[in-house]
């Protein structure tokens, strides 16, 4: 399964003088989703369009299923399946005849998109809506209709920039869990601004800021790596600070106020049973004891917000 | 490929109210021309018949009949070309093009397919108002068919410049206007065709009219076959130009 998909070198874009997107290197791998996160401006769709061949580098290169997307652009994009911010649909055309339209434009027969078109409105809940205008959909339908319209053609790499966005939480939900089974034998990369998504779609992680890779990663490490190291309790009546401080472990507390705490302690080391036993003998009234996990948006917020701030 | 795009530009052109609009509008107009100038037909009938080799029906209704024609199918046909590239680019759909296994010509060669298939079911329609005469009266074919050939290639010269100028703009009114500004200044440019020497040849001969005149008098002369070809071929090569270099520059 370690089949090289897409394959990104030094991939540069400037607009005027501000550098969008600086010198971005990845591998897309089959059966990997990668989930590209940052705040707004941070190059995120500059980079998808790019991969999509619908923007032209600046500088570098990128290999979509072996084709350099640059030199032999018709074999690369026949691997491929995009998704922009804004679903590109035909607002005059059915919700049928749109996806034959793309399917035949990807070169599929005529009986072969009409199989396909079926096949994909099943699977994409369109099949109650396929003989309605494109115009007359809710923006979640329209959604739906440019992820089928993406995955009609069975493409090896798929590129969604911010698939889920307009969706509500259900429908959001269904097209998570089609993402995820379709990255199964296939490439995926997304964009998104939504960390939870991220988590619960993607198996690799990258963060761009100001039109850089900060931070790659695949997720399961990122969940084994970092332990949890932080401890948030809630105390009705709490004691002194220093009295928290003395629990073996504790190396730093934090007041949330509202009678919260945040224990930072050594890793692999929480004081769980110690914090119980005191608070039960010395009647603190413990209300709230949870483990914080080093989530994703710790990360994200390390890399992305801490630098501003400093600035 | 090239088929499946022009395709659907005819169909999106037939779904939208804009082409049924045109085409009756068009039709009323001209059947309005065409009964004026068979009633005038008419009345001068009885003079032209002691005439030696008098001006026949092609001369007195359908060659008049084609020059309005030709007009009012340069000041439309922007209105039908101006969406093509200019309105999917501001709604992002031209993306569905640009990320699909096609190459620019074929994008570019496609929509204008599509736009020329509807113009030409037009010219039909226009043709069909004095092909109608031959049930009562002797029709000189030549002239006819020459005159029809004459709209057809304007129609192409026409709507290739108006692709062109979409491909330049995301506003579809401002491709609109700037195809109808280029397409009257070729055409009334023989005008300037008086100012002696080289620069009033110069003139003579970009001119569009001047090159549909001689099509309506029934002459084919393939120099002005082959200046229509070329120019609807110059602003398609600038398209796809243009429409690669965008990638660059949007």
């Amino acid at each position: 399964m370690d089949e090289i998909l897409a394959q990104v070198d030094q991939l540069t874009r400037r607009y005027g003088e501000i550098r969008a997107v600086d010198e971005i290197s990845f591998t897309l791998l089959r059966g990997q989703v990668l989930g590209f996160l940052g705040p707004n401006g941070a190059g995120k769709s500059t980079t998808m369009r790019m991969l999509a061949g619908v923007l032209a580098p600046d500088a570098g290169h990128i290999f979509i299923n072996g084709f350099d997307l640059l030199d032999q652009p018709v074999q690369a994009k026949r691997a491929l399946g995009y998704l922009p911010e804004q679903p590109p649909l035909y607002r005059e055309m059915t919700v049928e005849e749109q996806l034959h339209y793309s399917a035949r434009l990807h070169g599929l027969s005529r009986t072969a998109s009409r199989q396909a078109v079926v096949r994909i409105a099943e699977r994409c809940g369109l099949t109650d809506v396929s003989r309605r205008l494109v115009s007359h959909l809710s923006k979640g339908y329209q959604q739906r209709v440019g992820i089928a319209q993406a995955v009609l053609h069975d493409p090896a790499v798929m590129v969604l920039d911010e698939p889920t966005v307009g969706l509500d939480p259900l429908q959001a939900r269904e097209i998570r869990s089609l993402i995820r089974e379709l990255g199964q034998d296939r490439g995926v990369i997304l964009s998104s601004h939504r960390l939870s998504e991220v988590q619960a779609i993607c198996t690799h992680v990258q963060i761009m800021r100001a039109g850089r890779l900060v931070y790659a990663s695949p997720l399961a490490d990122l969940e084994q790596q970092q332990p949890s190291t932080r401890l948030r309790i809630g105390l009705k009546t709490p004691p002194l600070l220093a009295r928290l401080a003395q629990l073996p472990g504790v190396e730093q507390i934090e007041e949330l106020g509202e009678g919260r705490f945040r224990l930072h302690h050594a890793a692999g080391l929480a004081p769980h049973q110690a914090l119980v036993e005191q608070a039960s003998a010395e009647h603190w009234g413990l209300w709230e004891l949870t483990p914080e996990q080093a989530s994703l948006e710790q990360i994200f917020i390390e890399l992305i917000l801490e630098p501003e701030m400093i600035q | 490929m090239i088929t499946v795009i022009a395709a659907r530009e005819l169909r999106g052109l037939f779904l939208s109210p804009l082409a049924w609009t045109l085409l009756a509008v068009v039709q009323g107009i001209l059947a309005w021309m065409f009964l004026l100038l068979v009633d005038d037909f008419r009345e001068l009938q009885g003079r032209l018949a002691s005439l030696d080799n008098a001006p026949g029906v092609a001369d007195l209704v359908a060659a008049p009949l084609f020059r309005v024609a030709a007009w009012v199918l340069l000041l439309l046909i922007p209105l039908l070309t101006m969406r093509l590239f200019s309105e999917e680019r501001r709604t992002g759909a031209l993306d569905l093009l640009l990320s699909a296994p096609v190459t620019m010509t074929e994008i570019v060669l496609g929509k204008y397919f599509g736009v020329l298939a509807f113009l030409l079911m037009m010219v039909a329609l226009i043709a069909l108002m004095p092909l109608s005469l031959a049930l009562g009266a002797m029709l000189d074919t030549g002239k006819l068919l020459a005159g029809i050939l004459g709209m057809s290639l304007l129609a192409a010269a026409a709507s290739a410049a108006g692709l062109y100028l979409s491909v330049l703009t995301i506003q579809p009114a401002v491709a609109a206007i700037t195809t109808m500004g280029l397409l009257l200044a070729l055409w009334m440019m023989d005008a300037a065709s008086t100012v002696p020497g080289m620069t009033g040849d110069l003139f003579g001969y970009l001119s569009l009219r001047r090159h549909h005149d001689a099509f309506l008098l029934g002459l084919f002369d393939s120099a002005d076959f082959v200046y229509y070809l070329l120019f609807s071929a110059m602003f398609l090569s600038l398209a796809i130009r243009w429409l690669d270099d965008l990638r660059l520059r949007d």
